[in-house]
């Protein structure tokens, strides 16, 4: 990353945090209690998800993939693997940006063949991240089937996809920005808000 | 606006971080069934290669096809080099062509700095070896090599012995390893030190045992019979008995200590087999780990709308 850009993500954070036009939809307990909904329902609709796998995309999405692991394991007592699947190099839009670095993929022992894969990712936006990492997943093995969680949806699909676990349906406008908030990788703790965009480029990423 | 990979100098501490992260990340598709990436799909990456070179080329090669590119290897012999075609003239049939990428390993000393700013070609250029000059990607999956068995780069102590006068890979290297925060001590006979090594961010030394005891890593570079126009050194046996490492030496290193070489090696003179084969070398590890090495710069600069690394094509690069 230049100097430059990174200048330039550093005041579109600032911008974001400190922007009084992003409200609070979702709050810490509400997030909470979206996860452990989730959590429930992965068990109830993949019968006790015995051969489950949970794939978590980087950064915000691989956070939420250890969390429902560690809520289904509080609730059912069952250690699922979970890992964590980098879409980057599948990306549709690689040389429309900048170079960008690259995430982890992190593949449980075990691996995903024959195995119900079920994928974690912050935002739903335009689909296009989870098309890359059906295409990712394909050249790691060949799983029984795949499921997608996402912690919300915000509508406004570009291709033919869509989640089987929503944490929450959120109606927005193209211009507006959702932003997840995790206290894994933010000092604010647990949040989902929403805003008017800002034209940087840093604050693109939470909509992805 | 495209860039290149031409000198170590060129890159800061953050860019060769980048790249030695980015490689850590791509070599974990080595361990994967399908050991290959979309990224650089109908990208065309030139091999051109104007010297002999077996590791090399068949690393940037496997390089560019795991990430999906297209590769053409091009080598002066059985080419219209031969025939006595310019390297201008040669650019323009690549140019014409539409090369992304031009990966170049010439015998001059600054053949990639005149590709790519000579307003030939519009491809990044990669330098893979420029006479004596610098050889980026070999230093790149050596600081790579090394920070993997060590950990750390900052505060190690590097030595890096035997031929520096003709070695692109000495200079390379320490221009890199000093970036990262490594000290290198350059170690050769007085004949083979280069001129004005006072000048470059290192230290030297003459003798090679009393540098030893205090490495966490020996280079050992290959004498380059190929490049020796006059009697650097009055024999090989001579040579050897003060400069190579054999296993005497090497039980004078530090416990944690590697050994490594570029390669190719000449068995019995700066390195016997004995050391090369022993566990502590890392002389193959440093091969498998060019393959990473050459995806990840691939990637860096061709894989997004600007590349994330390197240098521009106003600036001087050359240095």
């Amino acid at each position: 990353m230049t100097d430059k850009a990174r200048t330039d993500a550093v005041a579109a954070l600032e911008a974001t945090t400190t922007n009084p036009a992003m409200r609070v939809v979702l709050d810490a307990s509400a997030v909470n209690r979206a996860l452990t909904r989730i959590a429930h329902e992965i068990l109830e609709r993949t019968q006790g998800a015995d051969d489950a796998v949970l794939l978590g995309i980087p950064t915000r999405g691989a956070h939420l993939a250890t969390r429902l692991g560690e809520r289904i394991a509080a609730v059912e007592g069952l250690k699922l693997p979970v890992g964590t699947l980098d879409v980057t190099m599948y990306r549709d839009d690689l040389r429309l940006k900048p170079t960008r670095a690259l995430g982890r993929t992190e593949i449980p022992n075990g691996g995903v063949d024959g195995k119900l894969v079920v994928l974690v990712d912050d935002v739903l936006f335009s689909g296009r991240t989870i098309r890359a990492a059906l295409d990712a997943l394909g050249d790691i093995g060949r799983p029984r089937a795949v499921q997608l969680a996402v912690l919300v949806d915000r509508g406004h699909r570009e291709l033919p996809i869509r989640a089987d676990y929503v944490g929450k349906n959120l109606p927005t406008a193209q211009r507006e920005n959702v932003q997840v908030r995790l206290t894994e990788t933010d000092e604010e703790g647990d949040a989902v808000l929403l805003g008017v965009k800002i034209a940087a480029a840093g604050a693109k990423e939470a909509t992805q | 606006m495209k860039r290149h990979l031409l000198s170590t100098a060129d890159l800061s501490a953050d860019d060769a971080t980048l790249i030695l992260d980015t490689a850590g990340e791509l070599a974990r598709i080595a361990d994967r069934p399908i050991k290959k990436l979309p990224t650089l799909r109908g990208r065309t990456v030139v091999n051109l290669f104007f010297e002999d070179s077996t590791r090399t080329r068949i690393s940037f090669e496997t390089a560019a096809k795991r990430l999906s590119a297209d590769v053409i290897n091009f080598s002066a012999k059985g080419s219209s080099v031969s025939k006595g075609e310019s390297l201008k003239d040669t650019a323009l049939t690549l140019e014409a062509m539409g090369a992304d990428a031009v990966v170049i390993r010439h015998w001059a000393s600054g053949g990639a700095h005149r590709l790519a700013h000579a307003g030939w070609i519009h491809s990044a250029v990669v330098n893979a070896g420029d006479g004596t000059h610098e050889h980026p990607t070999q230093a790149l999956l050596d600081a790579y090599t090394l920070r993997s068995r060590l950990g750390s780069l900052e505060g190690r102590r590097v030595g890096i012995v035997g031929d520096v006068l003709h070695s692109r890979v000495a200079r390379s290297n320490v221009h890199l390893l000093s970036t990262l925060g490594a000290e290198v001590t350059l170690v050769a006979p007085p004949t083979l030190m280069p001129f004005a090594v006072e000048s470059w961010p290192c230290s030297y030394s003459y003798e090679l045992d009393p540098v030893l005891p205090k490495l966490d890593a020996v280079m050992m570079l290959r004498v380059q019979r190929e490049r020796m126009d006059q009697a650097f050194f009055p024999t090989e046996r001579e040579y050897s008995r003060r400069y190579g490492l054999h296993a005497n030496r090497m039980a004078a290193l530090p416990e944690h200590a590697v050994v490594m070489h570029p390669g190719p090696m000449n068995r019995g003179l700066e390195i016997s087999a004995e050391v090369a084969d022993s566990a502590r070398s890392t002389i193959t590890e440093q091969v498998a780990n060019g393959v990473s090495v050459r995806m990840a710069v691939l990637y860096l600069l061709l894989g997004g709308s600007e590349p994330a690394i390197g240098t521009e094509n106003d600036e001087g690069g050359a240095r």
